[in-house]
């Protein structure tokens, strides 16, 4: 059963060679990604099953002995976030292909590799072998970001492309500097072999560090933020939403999962992380109010979540740890949500500053309702999946008495909320002079024709012809939009499996058998 | 000793490129910075074992370590083909300096012609008045 484990990793690697080799048509190649993608999905549901009593689910590859091997484990939290990412994956590409992004040639294979190297990084046990699959799933995105420019304004999205590949080497190379200083003093990068190693000794807690210090960049904790709000609005929306979903948070992913084994959840540094997460909550939704086209605004709120996110790991604790996965997997629906949401609305009526194009409530009530919900989500009102997110991270600061960064977190809520609203007056709801067939009208008249709006202005004008957005193209941003209601509703089933992952992290022996023992 | 200190003049020289506004300057610095990074790799598998790890009586005091030598391999192909793509984006755009702020993208999209007539054909395509042009002097 456990020799399953790397199929994950090596089906969608077979898969997306095929489909490069093999001219199989649009559709066909269509049909094979989604495929493959629900495989993966149904892989993670089986893997949540498997370790929903507490365990682990290890393998060896290539069947080496203990310490040798590539070790992949699978415990409750790994498991939970291979099937989010899977969801994530299987919703962007939907949109993808419906919003015709995906019949570039190369689009299906990428997003394999992508999903190979975000799978890999989730289930290894081991630190230079997570360098290896964060690069495998660096290089695709790479190409799917250049692909995903089409149009006008090349010069503009390679600028983009450019500052995004050179902070991922940056931080690549950071990381990888960690890593041979762990190995230099440690002797050795296997997670399990470091369990509790920078507890004992400071030379490993401070080469630890600098992995770690890497990953947060890649997470965009402030003030290494600013390569995410630069690239993410460029891409296009299908691509912003898989990449907001996947890369920011593996590295959330592997910042728990070291400090939890490596560091044994010590608690002398765990104020750094308070300190740095609160800030980043502030600065990210701070430099949303500011923001004046939608993608750039969630680009900042996703900076801001973040903060929420990593504040889980920061009260390191049994209801700490539950809070903020809990958050994990909610934030990583609700944003792809909203991305995609937005996103239908720009495919089909063009980009633009907010306020350039509105009303779209009344011409796409589906779409309307699901960013609404996502956006009432996002900002913690009841009954969404955020409102118990927010409530249990709340629950828990105020157990580990944090009370500044409870005040943080609520302001930031409403700011949160003021924010959403911006959003929503400024393209759902109806404007006047805005009702014309459709409701939709590129709206000059407001701006100052300087040249920020002039240069908007010529994406504005390449508005396609007035169609409805698609059912397709709405469907999974509804989709997702109904997951947070369910998870809201529904969200004792889930808190109690957050908090066997948090039982693990916790608790390190089984993960930590599990990767010795294969 | 020589080790610490090719990596540090390794990664000294890295990071002054990478600060560099060029584009292929950028990507040069990442290739010192890199090789910097697996100077240390090796390094950190202990520089004084050198006999070969492969034969037979294998006397764990004089054989290197291969482990790192293999992480090393691993990083130069990594490295070697996100240099290639940086390369590639480095030559794409018709005016190789474009590490500016992105929020002067639309205007430097105008300037990328070097030919003065065709920057005001643009920007009466714009339907806007000429844009002030700042050209950086040229060396």
């Amino acid at each position: 059963m456990s020799a399953a484990i790397p199929m994950l990793v090596a089906v969608p690697l077979v898969v997306a060679a095929l489909l490069v080799l093999l001219p199989l048509g649009p559709r066909r190649s269509d049909a094979v990604l989604l495929t493959t993608l629900a495989a993966s999905v149904g892989a993670g549901v089986w893997l949540v099953t498997a370790t929903a009593d507490g365990s682990a689910v290890g393998h060896a590859v290539g069947l080496w002995g203990p310490g040798i091997a590539i070790p992949f484990v699978a415990d409750q939290l790994a498991a939970l976030l291979l099937t989010v990412t899977g969801i994530l994956s299987l919703a962007c590409s939907a949109f993808a292909i419906a919003s015709g992004h995906a019949h570039l040639r190369f689009f299906a294979p990428l997003v394999l590799v992508l999903t190979a190297g975000v799978n890999g990084a989730l289930l290894t046990a081991d630190l230079f072998n997570l360098f290896v699959f964060i690069e495998v799933m660096l290089l695709p995105s790479y190409g799917l970001l250049v692909m995903s420019f089409s149009g006008r304004a090349p010069l503009r999205r390679l600028t983009g492309s450019r500052l995004y590949v050179t902070m991922n080497l940056l931080v690549s190379t950071v990381f990888l500097a960690g890593v041979a200083l762990t190995y230099g003093v440690a002797g050795t990068v296997n997670l399990a072999e470091l369990a509790g190693a920078a507890r004992e000794s400071t030379t490993v807690a401070v080469a630890v560090a600098l992995c770690l210090f890497a990953l947060s960049m890649k997470a965009a904790i402030v003030p290494a933020h600013g390569w995410l709000t630069r690239t993410y609005p460029d891409a296009s929306p299908a691509v912003t939403a898989l990449f907001s979903g996947l890369h920011t948070k593996v590295a959330v992913y592997a910042i728990y999962r070291v400090y939890a084994v490596v560091f044994d959840g010590m608690q002398e540094y765990l104020w750094v992380g308070v300190l740095m997460f609160s800030i980043t909550m502030a600065v990210g939704v701070m430099g949303a109010v500011g923001e004046g086209s939608t993608r750039s605004i969630l680009a900042f709120h996703m900076v801001s979540q973040i903060g929420y996110i990593l504040l889980g790991v920061a009260l390191f604790g049994p209801l700490g740890l539950t809070a903020g996965i809990f958050y994990l997997l909610h934030h990583m629906i609700v944003k792809a949500s909203l991305f995609l949401s937005t996103g239908a609305v720009e495919v089909r009526y063009g980009t633009g500053p907010l306020g350039s194009v509105t009303g779209v409530a009344r011409a796409e009530p589906l779409l309307a309702v699901a960013f609404f919900v996502a956006a009432m989500s996002l900002a913690g009102i009841p009954p969404f999946s955020g409102f118990v997110a927010k409530l249990t991270l709340i629950w828990a600061a105020l157990d580990a008495g944090e009370i500044a960064a409870v005040v943080v977190m609520l302001v930031v809520s409403i700011v949160t909320l003021m924010s959403m609203m911006k959003i929503w007056s400024g393209m759902f709801w109806a404007r006047k002079g805005a009702a014309r067939s459709g409701g939709l009208a590129p709206d000059h008249a407001t701006g100052e024709f300087d040249e920020t709006v002039a240069r908007d202005a010529t994406t504005i004008l390449a508005v396609q012809p007035r169609r409805r957005v698609g059912l397709g193209l709405a469907l999974p941003s509804v989709a997702l939009a109904a997951l947070t209601v369910v998870l809201g509703l529904g969200a004792e089933g889930l808190l109690a499996l957050c908090e066997v992952a948090a039982g693990n992290l916790l608790d390190t022996t089984t993960y930590v058998q599990a990767v010795m023992n294969g | 000793m020589i080790v610490a200190i090719i990596v540090g003049l390794l990664a000294a020289g890295g990071v002054y490129l990478v600060l560099q506004r060029e584009m292929l300057r950028i990507a040069l610095g990442f290739a010192l910075l890199s090789h910097a990074v697996n100077v240390l790799l090796v390094a950190a598998g202990g520089t004084g074992r050198r006999d070969q790890p492969l034969d037979g009586a294998v006397d764990p005091q004089t054989t290197a370590d291969p482990l790192p030598q293999a992480f090393v391999l691993t990083a130069i192909v990594i490295a070697f083909a996100i240099t290639v793509y940086m390369l590639a984006l480095s030559v794409v755009g018709r005016r190789d300096d474009d590490t500016r702020d992105l929020s002067d993208a639309a205007r430097s999209e105008v300037v990328a012609s070097d030919d003065p007539l065709d920057v005001a054909e643009i920007a009466r395509a714009y339907g806007a008045a000429a844009p002030e042009i700042h050209k950086e002097p040229t060396p």
